[in-house]
């Protein structure tokens, strides 16, 4: 399908989103609200060791206490044959998989799971884990990537070879993988510049921070028949999860997808299902798990911390000659990060002849790292907007100007291969730089920051059916749970090809087996992919209501068009209803239901300017942060207020990655922060409103232009808060997070290098 | 568990005397995220939130009398209490949230003997006296005799904390207390610093007393006498720094470093100073 232009009607208004009121009064059901006559309740037994061998486990006297009905360890989940599964961003290994859900001869890292029960209660679940008996032999433990990397480091699998290094090495080691993307001559491109800066870069791990912790309820019958209710981001990618890691048949597994409260890529796989399946089928009882906020911080998500190096290389005019990167990330206990996506976009967003990034996935003793929104990008984007800011400093460029000068355009060669189609980068620069903002007055100890991002967006895998209720209301079918209001824009789109208010479609989210398989809500595609579907869908609807115009006018079909909600007789002024119609489909051939399933083609990239205003205390080093626009092109905003939702909340989350949010571990290799007191999100009173600026550059490959918008506003915050550090303080600050006791000693230590000049 | 909720404060010495290991329950903000955590488990808790007196605040011809169990939100409320003790008020204002501080009880913040707890510092700065009962009777101390550590107090097994006493005010007396957190909210302090000033007729300090919290194991008062008689002139301000900082015994951990508590529990003790003085110049 191409973008054609249109007047629209519905695709660019704020409705009310369908979902909103179940919401905010509390009716909304997400994981933990499902309840099942006889239920259990489940309880995962974790390692309190970074690294230890597991000599030997004894659920003897777990299994004795009265109210214990189930007991599983390691044995209990045979390795399932190797594969991959897709699951949006990330490939899941599913070996690696089964031994993240219940460790064997090995725990990896703090919170890796290497029991469970089921019992009558949670405190019984809870005593059960207690008599559990463990013998572990504890081994040395490695968390930093860059002390990972060291051939001396503690090896976490003996079987682990780097790839992509010719020839594979002959000794295993923590690097799982190299990746390199390249172009041209960089020693070349460096040669011909007149500055050349090179920096270094860390951040520690983060996580997706959503506020629902992980839960499900699993049924598992005596037939081999199973359902899980759970809240996903995919209720396809829990179902083939769970039936490879339990060896069942697609058909014998429903899974109803609950609402879902937050995902941010880290509800892209599965922590506790296949256990609460296997709890369940060995006990004949349903089961319930949810995990604490400990448990969700321990062994959930979380995002790759990194090291990294950039040099980039500049002529005097400003024009970017060579660039060279070499990004490491954590991938956790199991290989997987997503360094890919660091490798290929730090740089996306400018046309540079020269460039070579190489990305190391390391493995270290954290729990395994999953998706989080736009996975990897904002750590390139760090380090590679950062030495842009400082070259235009030296350049005596305006930041954006030196941006803009080596902007990518349609036709650019992208660095990860294709070439582009229309970009909306220069777009949102020179909005940027006529937005009052940027002329704004800076008072003391005030700067500002400005940072470019790339996220490229998906399509994939989507389905739609729409059902033609007999008075005229739309039943909308689809398979992707709503995580930023995709309800409200699919409902739309549909509402305008039929021309009838958004009101008038109702969306359901329906379980595995009442629509074909769906790719999961991520990549910022389902508004772009399964919005394609919703129109194809809507369009087969409609073809069908012209057909049964035709019939009950007697005349051929490509007499009846379609406008306004109505099939109307183009030579003559006869029109019928969505309802007319539909009331008498009995008679006409049956009931209406228009469907589609596709596989979305040409999602189109999104890029960002965010500007950032902060003040910094010179004598706490606390930073507060004063203003922050962002510009994004959306290509089309089916529904801006969500659109500046997503803005709004991809920089949120990046200001807090940048200020205060780190995984902190004892020297034991234990994560000393795991809750929300010590891992510091922001609070709604630390931000000041985030202004969002949309910018519509079309993508040609929707109809209406659509671009994924999710995942682009958490790019540029990170770079856009150091840069501003340094427009307020004149010190730069290179290791994350800005927290205030490293501001003030990066702000004292500076003051000392002065003093010494 | 048992819970009670005893109607008098002799139930509840009764109550607390007669079950070993049974805990005060007020607000419930520290003791109930406790019990969540499995870091508690008593074999009794003991509500006294509905005992006559422990839930009022009342000005008497001494000053104020704070029930343990009044919430933050009920002091933040109290316009005489906020006139006289805008440092004692804004603290108990700073705790948790908005929902917490509906409520966090002033007793449980001080019980609780948490390094940290920001009412405690201004309490000290105030001069305030907690009235105890237990099962010899009544005593009176001094608020920061209450912590002995992290998590302890100087209680005997039976007594409770019912009430504190905030002294009579002179003219020109104020009060200010603030507090480091990396957040401006739902957070807990990194450095608290309290301070109480009362200024002479010449706008010179004629009292003053200072309490600093988060940088040793209990809540300190610090030797301040050295601002009687100044007007907190630039190398005052610098010694108040230089003192609270040498008073500190603060730790290394995920909050903060020794280094940065000493700094900053100085900066809060100046930047407070500043504020107390300010306010008591308004207050003649």
């Amino acid at each position: 399908m191409t973008y054609e232009q249109k007047n629209l009607r519905v695709v660019g208004t704020r409705p009310i989103r369908h979902d909103g009121p179940d919401k905010v009064t509390g009716r909304a059901n997400y994981a933990s609200d499902f309840t099942l006559p006889g239920m259990l309740w489940g309880r995962v037994l974790r390692s309190p060791h970074a690294h230890a061998k597991v000599l030997s486990i004894n659920t003897d006297k777990a299994r004795a206490l009265p109210g214990v009905k189930a007991v599983i360890t390691g044995a209990d989940l045979p390795l399932p044959p190797p594969g991959v599964t897709q699951a949006g961003e990330s490939a899941i290994n599913t070996q690696h998989l089964a031994k993240n859900l219940l460790a064997r001869d090995k725990v990896l890292y703090d919170g890796h799971p290497v029991a469970a029960v089921a019992a009558i209660s949670e405190a019984v679940a809870r005593e059960a884990l207690g008599l559990i008996e463990i013998e572990y032999e504890v081994l040395p433990h490695v968390i930093d990537v860059d002390e990972a990397m060291k051939a001396d480091a503690p090896l976490l699998h003996d079987d682990l070879f780097t790839e992509g290094v010719e020839p594979r090495p002959e000794t295993p080691s923590n690097i799982a993988k190299r990746i390199v993307v390249s172009k041209g001559d960089i020693e070349k491109g460096f040669a011909e510049a007149d500055i050349v800066i090179e920096r270094t870069y860390t951040t520690k791990a983060v996580h997706q921070g959503y506020i629902e912790p992980q839960g499900c309820v699993a049924n598992y019958a005596e037939d081999g028949q199973a359902m899980v209710w759970c809240s996903s981001q995919g209720q396809f990618v829990i179902r083939d999860l769970c039936i490879t890691m339990l060896g069942m048949e697609a058909s014998s597994l429903k899974v109803i997808p609950a609402e879902i409260g937050g995902g941010f890529g880290g509800k892209t796989t599965v922590y506790l299902e296949p256990l609460a399946l296997m709890l369940s089928k060995a006990s004949g009882r349903p089961v319930k798990m949810t995990m604490s906020r400990g448990e969700v911080l321990r062994a959930t998500g979380p995002h790759s911390g990194s090291s990294m190096t950039a040099r980039i290389g500049a002529m005097k005019d400003g024009t970017i000659t060579s660039a060279e990167v070499v990004i490491k990330f954590q991938a956790g206990a199991f290989p997987g990060s997503p360094v890919g996506a660091a490798v290929m976009f730090c740089s996306a967003p400018y046309d540079i002849p020269n460039l070579s990034i190489t990305g190391y996935d390391v493995v270290v003793n954290i729990a395994k790292v999953h998706a989080y929104r736009a996975p990897g990008a904002p750590n390139g984007a760090f380090a590679f907007e950062t030495v842009l800011d400082e070259l235009a400093h030296e350049l005596k460029m305006d930041p954006i100007d030196f941006r803009a000068k080596n902007s990518a355009v349609e036709g650019s060669k992208s660095p990860y291969g294709p070439t582009y189609g229309p970009l909306g980068g220069i777009e949102c620069l020179s909005s940027a730089k006529n937005h009052p903002h940027y002329k704004a007055n800076l008072g003391p100890n005030q700067g500002r920051g400005v940072a470019s991002g790339f996220w490229i967006n998906i399509g994939g895998q989507s389905a739609a059916t729409v059902v033609v209720n007999r008075d005229g209301t739309i039943s909308l079918v689809e398979g992707c749970p709503d995580i930023g209001g995709s309800r409200a824009s699919l409902a739309m789109m549909c509402a305008e090809v039929l021309g009838i208010a958004a009101e008038k479609v109702r969306p359901s989210i329906v379980d595995t087996t009442a629509i074909a398989f769906n790719d999961v809500t991520g990549g910022s595609r389902v508004t772009f992919a399964t919005g394609m579907a919703v129109v194809q869908a809507t369009e087969d609807a409609v073809r069908q209501m012209r057909e049964r115009a035709a019939k009950m006018w007697d005349i051929e079909v490509d007499q009846v068009g379609w406008r306004d909600g109505a099939a109307q007789e183009m030579n003559g002024n006869r029109s019928l209803t969505i309802s007319q119609i539909a009331q008498k489909a009995a008679k006409t051939g049956g009931q209406i239901m228009g469907h589609a399933s596709i596989n979305a083609a040409g999602a189109g990239p999104s890029l960002t300017t965010h500007l950032c205003d902060l003040e910094v205390d010179r004598e706490t080093g606390k930073i507060t942060i004063l203003r922050y626009t962002a510009f994004q092109d959306a290509g089309k905003a089916v529904h801006p207020s969500y659109v500046e939702g997503q803005m709004q909340g991809g920089v949120v989350q990046g200001i807090g990655w940048a200020l205060n949010e780190e995984y902190i571990h004892d020297e034991n290799g234990r994560l000393e922060n795991a809750g929300f007191l010590d891992y510091r999100m922001p609070v709604a009173s630390d931000l000041p409103m985030i202004d969002a600026v949309i910018i519509e550059v079309p993508n040609p490959n929707h109809p209406f232009g659509v671009r994924g918008v999710g995942e682009a506003p958490i790019v540029p915050p990170l770079a856009a808060i150091a840069n501003a550090i340094y427009d307020a303080t004149g010190v730069r600050m290179r290791d994350l997070p800005f927290s205030p006791p490293k501001v003030l000693a990066a702000l004292e230590a500076a003051e000392k290098t002065k003093a010494n000049g | 568990m048992q819970y009670q909720s005893p109607a008098s404060i002799d139930e509840a010495v009764a109550a607390l005397a007669s079950i070993g290991g049974a805990r005060v329950l007020a607000g419930g903000t520290d003791l109930l995220v406790q019990l969540r955590s499995g870091a508690a488990s008593p074999a009794a808790v003991i509500d006294i939130k509905n005992i006559a007196g422990l839930r009022t605040i009342s000005e008497t011809a001494d000053g104020f009398r704070i029930g343990a169990a009044v919430s933050g939100a009920e002091i933040t409320d109290h316009e005489a209490l906020v006139r006289a003790w805008p440092g004692v008020t804004e603290a108990a204002g700073l705790i948790g949230s908005t929902q917490v501080q509906g409520r966090a009880s002033l007793g449980g913040n001080v019980c609780n003997a948490s390094p940290a707890a920001d009412t405690t510092p201004a309490l000290i700065a105030a001069r305030a006296i907690a009235e105890i009962v237990g099962p010899g009777g009544k005593r009176s101390i001094p608020v920061e005799q209450i912590a002995t550590g992290p998590g302890k107090t100087s209680l005997a097994s039976g007594e409770i904390v019912v009430s504190f006493l905030l002294p009579k005010r002179p003219a020109s007396s104020a009060d200010a207390y603030l507090r480091l957190i990396p957040r401006t909210e739902m957070d807990i302090a990194v450095a608290g610093a309290a301070v109480s000033l009362t200024l002479a007729e010449d706008g010179t300090i004629a009292d003053a007393r200072v309490g600093i919290g988060a940088v040793a194991p209990t809540p300190l008062v610090l030797d301040a006498s050295f601002l009687v008689g100044t007007t907190l002139d630039e190398a005052v301000l610098a010694k108040l720094a230089e003192a609270a900082g040498a008073a500190a015994r603060p730790i290394d951990d995920k909050r903060g470093t020794i280094d940065y508590r000493r700094k900053v529990v100085g900066v809060l003790a100046k930047r407070a100073a500043l504020i107390a003085y300010e306010r008591a110049k308004g207050a003649r």
